[in-house]
C-alpha cells in the first residue's frame, strides 16, 4: 500500500498539468455557482472531484469542455487553459475543443440508434474515417476499450438503447473514445449503475488512466478512493481543500473535508 | 389539541358519524359515474344521429338510377353530310337518336308537350354517354343496339322512392305520365340501379344526376398539396429555430405568443389576408388551387409550427447532451438527433394540421374557390373547387337530388379526414418513444 502512493506520489511529480483553472466563476444568471476556483490537472491521471449536491463540481467539470455553453444565461469568468491555450479565447472552436474533451455523462445516454451507429457517429461527423473500413476499424477498437465488443460483437446491429445499463454506459464511454480525445469528462458515471456495473465501468476507467486524463465527478468517496489518484473537494462553489487522493482521504487538513468524506454532512 | 389516541379508537372506526360519512362519499362518488357516463353518452348519440342522418342520406348518392333503351346509330346523324372526321362525330347531336328510341319506345305518345316531358326521363347527359360510347368504338355507327343510359335526376329519385306515389299529381315533381313510362320500363326489365361510378370520376354540373366530386377531389388534391408544401418547412424550419437555436428573450416571447395567437385567428381572417395579399397584390389567378392552398398554409402553419415545437421539446436533453459533448454542431445535434426523433410528433401535428385545412371552407370562399368549374383541374393554377366548397355549393342547390349529392360528398370528406387522423394516430403508435 505504502509502495503504491509513493509510485503514484512520483507519477504526480512527472506528470504534465494538462488543464489549469485559474480563479473561475460562473454564475447563471444572477446565480454564482462557482466563487474563483483554481485547479490543476494531471496528464494521464484521474482528478476526481468530490463534494456534496450543488457544490459546483458538475458545473466545473462542464466547463472544461464548454458545454456550460449551451446552458441559457451562462457565463464564465476566469481563465481555463488547455494545453496553455485559453479555451474561452474567441479563437477557440467549442466543437473542437470537445472533439478533444470527451465527455461521459451521469445517465447513460446512447442514442437511440444502432451500437454501431452510436460509436460511429463521432468520427463521422469529425471525418476521421476516409472509408468503411476505417469506420469499422475505429468502432470495433473503440468498443474492445471499453471492454464491451465482447459482449456486443454479434449484434453491432441492434439498439443501443437495448443494453443493460452498465452496457450502455461503456458504450457511451466507446462512444467518447471513437472521437479519439485527450481528455475525458466523467459526471457521475456510476450513479446509475447497479454495484456490478458500476464496478465493471470503474475497472475500464483504471485501464484508459494509461493513454487519457480522466476528470471524474462523483457522489461515492469510496470510488474516488478506489480509482481516483488526485482529489479535489468543492463546497458552496469553492474548493476546499485539493490533493494526493490517498492524503486527503487519510489526513485531510480542513475540517470541512474531515466532515465530509466521515459522513458528517453532504 | 386532541389526544391521537381518541381519534384511533376502534369505537369512532365504526361509529354512526363515519358510517353516514362513508354512505355519502360511495353516494358521491357514484352520482359522478352516473353523471360522466351520461355525458359521453349523450356525446356518443350526437356523432351517432350525425353520422345515420348523414348516411341514410348520403348512401344513395352512390347508386344511379338508369333506363335500358334500343337505340339506333343512325349514320346519317353521327356523320352529319357524309363527314365522317373525329370532330364531325364529337360534334354529331346524339340527342336527336335517344329522342328517336324514346318515340320508338312509347309510340302512342303523339302531343307535343308530352312528347317533351317524355324526352325528360333522360338525363341530358346521357347523350355525352353515347356519344362517349360512340367515339370509343366507332364500329357501332349503323348499328341498332340496346343502352343503359342515366336517367333524368327525377326519375332517379322517384326510382330511389323520395318521391311518392300516392300524392294528388299536382303536388308531386313528377307527373302520372311520367310514372307510368317509368312502370312501362320497369315491367320490362328495362330499369336499374347501378353503383354511380361517374360520382367519382366527373367534375361538377347542373344536372345533379351526373354531377360528380372529382374535380372537387383533385382541387382539394392540390391545394393541400401546396399547403403542404408551403407549410411544413417552414413550419418546421420555424420550429426548429425557435427551440434549438434561437436565444430566449423579450423578442422570442413575443413571437411565441405571437404564434400561438395566430393559431386561433378565425379561418375567415386568413381568407381576408389571401384575397389582399395573392389576388390584389401578387395577382395570382383567381380561383386556383394554388391560391386556396397558399392561403391554408397560412392558417396551417401555426398548428405545425405548435406541434412541431412540442414534439422537439419532448427530445430529452440527454441526446443533445450526447451529440454536443462528442463535439457536434447545434445544427449537426439539431438535424442529426433532434429532428429524426421528433419527426413522428411533426408528422402527426402536420397531418391534422392538413385535415383541418382539408375541410376548411370560409378562407376559400373569400378568394373565389366557389366558382361553379364543371371541368377537372389539370395543374395548380387552374379554376378549382374543393370538396367542402362543392358540399357548400350543392348544399345551395334548389334541386332535391343535390340533397343526397351533398351527404354523399360529406361522406366523402369524412372518409378523407378519417383516413388522415387514423394516419397519424398510427404514426404515433408507431413511432411513439418513452424516455
Amino acid at each position: 500500500m505504502q509502495m503504491i502512493a509513493e509510485i503514484t506520489n512520483q507519477e504526480m511529480l512527472e506528470n504534465n498539468v494538462v488543464i489549469s483553472a485559474e480563479e473561475v466563476s460562473v454564475f447563471y444568471s444572477d446565480k454564482q455557482a462557482l466563487n474563483s476556483v483554481s485547479l490543476d490537472i494531471p496528464e494521464n491521471q484521474i482528478t476526481s472531484l468530490i463534494g456534496p449536491s450543488g457544490c459546483g463540481k458538475s458545473t466545473f467539470l462542464r466547463c472544461l469542455n464548454r458545454m456550460n455553453d449551451t446552458v441559457e444565461g451562462c457565463r464564465v469568468e476566469g481563465l481555463i487553459t488547455l494545453e496553455g491555450q485559453d479555451i474561452y479565447a474567441p479563437s477557440v472552436d467549442e466543437v473542437l475543443l470537445r472533439a478533444k474533451v470527451g465527455m461521459v455523462f451521469q445517465k447513460p445516454n446512447p442514442f437511440p440508434k444502432s451500437i454501431y451507429e452510436n460509436v460511429a457517429y463521432g468520427p463521422r461527423i469529425h471525418g476521421l474515417a476516409r472509408n468503411k473500413d476505417e469506420l469499422d476499424d475505429i468502432v470495433l477498437t473503440s468498443l474492445e476499450k471499453a471492454g464491451l465488443l465482447n459482449e456486443v460483437r454479434d449484434r453491432l446491429n441492434s439498439t443501443g438503447t437495448s443494453l443493460s445499463g452498465g452496457q450502455q454506459q461503456r458504450l457511451c464511454i466507446a462512444r467518447a473514445l471513437a472521437v479519439q480525445p485527450d481528455i475525458i469528462l466523467m459526471d457521475e458515471p456510476c450513479s446509475a449503475l447497479d454495484p456490478i456495473a458500476t464496478a465493471k465501468v470503474e475497472e475500464l476507467i483504471e485501464e484508459l488512466r494509461i493513454n487519457y486524463t480522466i476528470i471524474i465527478v462523483t457522489h461515492s468517496m469510496q470510488q474516488a478512493a478506489r480509482i481516483s489518484q488526485k482529489t479535489a473537494f468543492f463546497h458552496l462553489g469553492e474548493i476546499v481543500e485539493v490533493g494526493d487522493t490517498e492524503q486527503l482521504f487519510t489526513s485531510p487538513s480542513d475540517s470541512r473535508t474531515q466532515g465530509y468524506i466521515t459522513g458528517r454532512f453532504g | 389539541m386532541t389526544d391521537i389516541s381518541d381519534l384511533k379508537s376502534r369505537d369512532e372506526w365504526v361509529s354512526e358519524g363515519r358510517k353516514a360519512r362513508l354512505g355519502k362519499r360511495h353516494r358521491a362518488e357514484r352520482r359522478f359515474k352516473i353523471l360522466g357516463l351520461g355525458a359521453i353518452l349523450i356525446a356518443l348519440s350526437m356523432l351517432a344521429t350525425l353520422l345515420v342522418s348523414i348516411g341514410s342520406k348520403g348512401y344513395s348518392a352512390f347508386v344511379q338510377t338508369r333506363f335500358e333503351l334500343t337505340v339506333t346509330l343512325d349514320e346519317a346523324v353521327i356523320h352529319p353530310n357524309g363527314d365522317s372526321s373525329v370532330p364531325a362525330v364529337r360534334g354529331a347531336s346524339y340527342g336527336t337518336l335517344i329522342r328517336k328510341a324514346l318515340r320508338a319506345e312509347f309510340p302512342d305518345v303523339k302531343a307535343r308537350r308530352e312528347l317533351r316531358s317524355l324526352f325528360g326521363i333522360v338525363s341530358k347527359g346521357a347523350s355525352r354517354q353515347l356519344r362517349t360510347m360512340v367515339m370509343e368504338n366507332p364500329a357501332v355507327i349503323g348499328e341498332t343496339i340496346s343502352v343503359w343510359l342515366v336517367a333524368s335526376d327525377d326519375m332517379d329519385m322517384f326510382n330511389k322512392g323520395y318521391i311518392p306515389r300516392n300524392v294528388v299529381e299536382a303536388d308531386r315533381r313528377i307527373k302520372d305520365n311520367e310514372i307510368k313510362w317509368f312502370d312501362q320500363l320497369a315491367a320490362k326489365g328495362a330499369t336499374q340501379k347501378v353503383f354511380n361510378w361517374g360520382f367519382f370520376s366527373s367534375g361538377d354540373s347542373r344536372e345533379p344526376e351526373i354531377a360528380g366530386i372529382w374535380g372537387a377531389i383533385v382541387g382539394s388534391f392540390y391545394t393541400i398539396l401546396i399547403t403542404f408544401a408551403i407549410a411544413f418547412p417552414i413550419g418546421v424550419m420555424s420550429a426548429i429555430y425557435l427551440e434549438e437555436f434561437a436565444p430566449k428573450n423579450r423578442l422570442t416571447d413575443i413571437i411565441e405568443v405571437n404564434i400561438n395567437n395566430l393559431a386561433a385567428v378565425p379561418s375567415i381572417v386568413f381568407g381576408l389576408l389571401g384575397v389582399g395579399l395573392f389576388l390584389n397584390v401578387a395577382h395570382f389567378p383567381r380561383s386556383a388551387s394554388v391560391v386556396g392552398g397558399l392561403t391554408l398554409a397560412l392558417m396551417t402553419l401555426p398548428i405545425i409550427i405548435i406541434s412541431a415545437r412540442t414534439a422537439i421539446r419532448a427530445v430529452p436533453d440527454s441526446i443533445r447532451n450526447a451529440a454536443l459533448g462528442l463535439g457536434a454542431s447545434r445544427q449537426q445535434t439539431a438535424f442529426h438527433h433532434v429532428l429524426p426523433l421528433s419527426m413522428p410528433g411533426i408528422l402527426t401535428g402536420t397531418i391534422i394540421g392538413l385535415s383541418q385545412a382539408l375541410g376548411e371552407t370560409a378562407p376559400l370562399l373569400m378568394i373565389g374557390m366557389v366558382a361553379f368549374i364543371v371541368d377537372i383541374p389539370g395543374n395548380v393554377t387552374d379554376p378549382a373547387t374543393v370538396l367542402p366548397v362543392q358540399i357548400f355549393l350543392w348544399a345551395d342547390s334548389p334541386e332535391r337530388a343535390f340533397v343526397e349529392k351533398t351527404s354523399g360528398a360529406i361522406l366523402v370528406l369524412l372518409a378523407f379526414l378519417v383516413f388522415m387522423n387514423a394516419l397519424a394516430v398510427l404514426l404515433r403508435r408507431k413511432f411513439e418513444r418513452r424516455w
